[in-house]
């Protein structure tokens, strides 16, 4: 390792201000320290409106544990766009996500990618994971909140004679169920997992207000290591079961993002300067720069008219109105013109 | 509910953005301190307070007013035309940044691309260039490298052109060029200062890098009889011209830049400088004396230096100096809208006509009216936009300045001539 990092310091001398692996990569695309990606594998549906898709990472990517997530970047029309996926595949194998068709980025992953086709990562991340120890499981998990768990399921079971897990998996039909036939089939196989499926179309939802439903899948519930994944009410719902009858222990969520809400009109947000620890209330029509300016921040500043790109600032959350367009843009990460975009609801800065 | 469906985060809310390592960008302690770094800079460069409110404008352009004074070329427009003439620039940009996409990336990976290959087998053929005819391909090669990736792509990347694909690699915040100046300390001079005072005499330092007479108001003093030699001088050593007028030490002379600022300047400069000579000048003809070709790969790095600095010279002369072009007084900025800025830009700029190649290798500066009109639009898009603005200049009765490459050049020298003796107002307009 060592003599292959003197060999490319000695190549640097030949390449710069560009590294050697600016020109590797003209032959191998995910050879890149400084972008981490993948290069997709293999494609399968899941459902009408799902896929799994496996992929190889490059250098720089570090082995998932069963239940983590990871950050992906996807091109849509030139754009990069990232999306945070729960992997699904268990640990220890080559990394997957499973993706349901939902807005614009997972949409097209579902749909367009192919074998071959580039991902950019990010190193998973996340402590929805299994217990140090073993212990006894309760899995309660709704539309594709059973991602993390798969993987957790798929780790486990088939490797753990003595794991004992019990899963309850709410979806609306059958047809859209992630994984029906694998799960079916694992505990067709394996005595450690019970498996509780439940169409909402037909059975009704899984009624979380009292501990009465629970209790009568799984007696021994309040002795199991709980996890709650899936959209918000239902995790919520959860928590508010675990809380009032155990104080909240024994329980792990995972919450699907809430989606940041561009603010409507001309409503401008408080604005977050995360690194400067300062929160300010802002207008709609203000360039942040000047509400930074204004909050006796050092802002980076230039031409103060949108053309010279010196104010960058990474966005860390929320979304911004480009005042010159009046658009309202904004991912995590993107770096912004803090001279012509004004806050479009809460923002967060990384300044 | 289900909108984002399939997008986890830990539980906290806005997990996925509180840790900075996580994020896609550039290493993290790359991405905020650096920025913030960068920025500070020119922060530390603003004149004292005489002077900062004419350098420093409050927000952006109004879009109705009227500046103290119009420049004569747009003397006979009324304030709701220079408007209107704002309202369609703006539309002619809306249209083009509608259509930017996928189309657009794969154009600026593909010159990336080609020019890293053109760059590749250039310095491969020096390998061996005691042979004459890989002399000639190596030199060559490297001279198209070198003219394409600061022309087309470093210029063009540094203006933040590409910057909407949120490719990290392809970015004005992380782009360094094949230039001795170091990136940021151009993008200073040129993005922010060049392109926000285009030619007002006294506030653009680029009319004349400080160098050169170039505009009549500007008082002649005697070292002006030197200005056709000190061009030719400049013209085959004007990377390093630039890195050295990049330093801004005119303004370190009067206090405006301070001593921290200026030692940090200079050791970016020597940095970047000794990266690049080593490269050019030790590296390359080092390993090529293993054929024997030593003198002959060193003589071809420093030809396609010395080729990329007369075009890059003879290209960027032509943007604002040829006959045809005006320059402003600062009464002619003060209180401009934003139509006057537009107008400003077409009248100050000057095309070069020619072909698609020739576009490409001056980096699309050819379309000058329209880079200045919209300095961060793709490069690419230039060409398509620029029958519209010239359509627009012909119905508002304003110059459009263009010609072949060569007459605007001997305009350009032209110019350097007649101004290196006193005098030398501009013919009255009609």
């Amino acid at each position: 390792m060592i003599r292959l990092r003197k060999l490319a310091q000695a190549a640097s001398l030949f390449t710069t201000p560009l590294a050697p692996e600016d020109f590797l990569a003209l032959l191998n695309p995910i050879h890149s320290t400084r972008q981490l990606r993948g290069v997709v594998t293999r494609v399968e549906a899941e459902t009408a409106d799902s896929a799994t898709i496996h992929f190889r990472p490059g250098r720089g990517w570090k082995a998932h544990e069963a239940g983590q997530w990871a950050r992906i970047g996807v091109e849509l029309d030139g754009v990069r766009h990232w999306r945070s996926y729960s992997l699904s595949a268990a640990a220890g194998e080559d990394p997957a996500i499973t993706v349901t068709a939902v807005g614009a980025v997972s949409e097209a992953l579902v749909r367009d990618t192919r074998p071959g086709d580039v991902l950019f990562l990010a190193p998973p991340q996340g402590d929805f994971t299994l217990p140090e120890h073993p212990r006894p499981l309760l899995m309660l998990t709704a539309g594709s909140g059973i991602t993390p768990v798969m993987s957790m399921i798929r780790t486990l079971v088939p490797r753990r004679r003595d794991a004992d897990v019990v899963l309850i998996h709410s979806a609306r039909t059958p047809e859209s169920s992630l994984f029906r036939e694998e799960l079916a089939e694992l505990a067709d196989q394996f005595p450690n997992l019970r498996l509780i499926q439940r169409f909402t179309a037909t059975d009704g939802r899984l009624d979380l207000s009292t501990p009465a439903a629970v209790e009568a899948i799984c007696p021994d519930w309040r002795q199991r290591a709980a996890y709650a994944c899936g959209p918000d009410g239902f995790v919520g719902a959860a928590e508010a079961l675990w809380q009032a009858e155990a104080n909240g222990a024994g329980l792990s969520i995972e919450r699907f993002d809430t989606t940041f809400a561009g603010g409507a009109g001309q409503d401008g947000g408080v604005v977050t300067f995360e690194l400067s620890d300062r929160e300010v209330e802002a207008p709609g029509d203000v360039p942040l720069m000047e509400v930074g300016e204004d909050a006796g921040l050092l802002v980076p500043s230039g031409c103060r008219m949108g053309i010279c790109h010196s104010c960058l600032i990474p966005l860390r959350s929320g979304q911004v109105r480009d005042l010159r367009s009046g658009e309202v843009h904004g991912e995590p990460g993107e770096l912004i013109q803090t001279c012509v975009s004004a806050a479009a609801g809460p923002v967060s800065l990384g300044l | 509910m289900t909108a984002t469906a399939n997008h986890p985060s830990t539980g906290t809310p806005h997990a996925t953005t509180g840790a900075p390592g996580a994020t896609s960008w550039v290493p993290a302690t790359e991405a905020a301190p650096d920025a913030a770094a960068a920025g500070a800079a020119p922060a530390a460069v603003v004149p004292p307070a005489a002077t900062s409110s004419a350098r420093t404008r409050p927000g952006m352009l109004a879009t109705e007013g009227r500046p103290l004074v119009r420049p004569p070329a747009a003397a006979h427009l009324s304030d709701e035309q220079v408007a209107e003439i704002g309202r369609e620039l703006d539309a002619i940009r809306d249209a083009v940044l509608a259509k930017r996409g996928a189309a657009d990336a794969a154009y600026i990976r593909r010159v990336i691309r080609a020019q890293r290959v053109l760059e590749i087998g250039g310095r491969a053929a020096l390998l061996g260039s005691r042979n004459k005819v890989a002399w000639v391909a190596g030199t060559a090669m490297l001279s198209l490298a070198k003219i394409l990736e600061n022309m087309e792509i470093g210029h063009n990347v540094l203006h933040g052109q590409w910057d909407w694909m949120r490719d990290p690699d392809i970015h004005s915040s992380t782009w360094e060029w094949d230039f001795v100046t170091p990136a940021r300390a151009w993008q200073h001079t040129h993005n922010d200062l060049h392109h926000r005072w285009t030619n007002v005499v006294g506030k653009d330092n680029d009319i004349g890098y400080n160098l050169l007479r170039m505009d009549p108001d500007q008082p002649w003093k005697p070292g002006n009889l030197g200005n056709p030699l000190y061009n030719a001088i400049l013209a085959p050593l004007f990377e390093w011209g630039i890195a050295i007028y990049d330093l801004e030490l005119e303004d370190f002379k009067k206090g405006r830049k301070s001593k921290e600022a200026m030692k940090s300047d200079l050791k970016a400069l020597g940095l970047k400088a000794a990266k690049q000579f080593t490269k050019d000048y030790a590296a390359t003809p080092a390993a090529a004396m293993l054929t024997g070709s030593g003198k002959q790969a060193l003589v071809g790095t420093l030809t396609a230096n010395a080729v990329r600095n007369l075009w890059a010279h003879a290209v960027i002369f032509c943007g604002h100096f040829p006959e045809g072009t005006d320059t402003f007084s600062e009464e002619m900025v003060e209180g401009e809208t934003r139509g006057d800025w537009y107008v400003r830009q077409m009248i100050g700029s000057a095309n070069i006509s020619g072909s698609k190649a020739m576009h490409l290798m001056t980096g699309n500066l050819s379309h000058q009216i329209e880079h200045h009109l919209f300095p961060d639009l793709p490069s690419n898009r230039y060409a398509e936009v620029a029958p519209q603005v010239k359509d627009l200049c012909r119905r508002y009765g304003l110059p459009y300045t263009e010609g072949p490459l060569l007459k605007q050049v001997g305009s350009t020298w032209g110019k350097i001539f007649r101004l290196a003796l006193p005098g030398g107002a501009k013919p009255a307009r009609g």
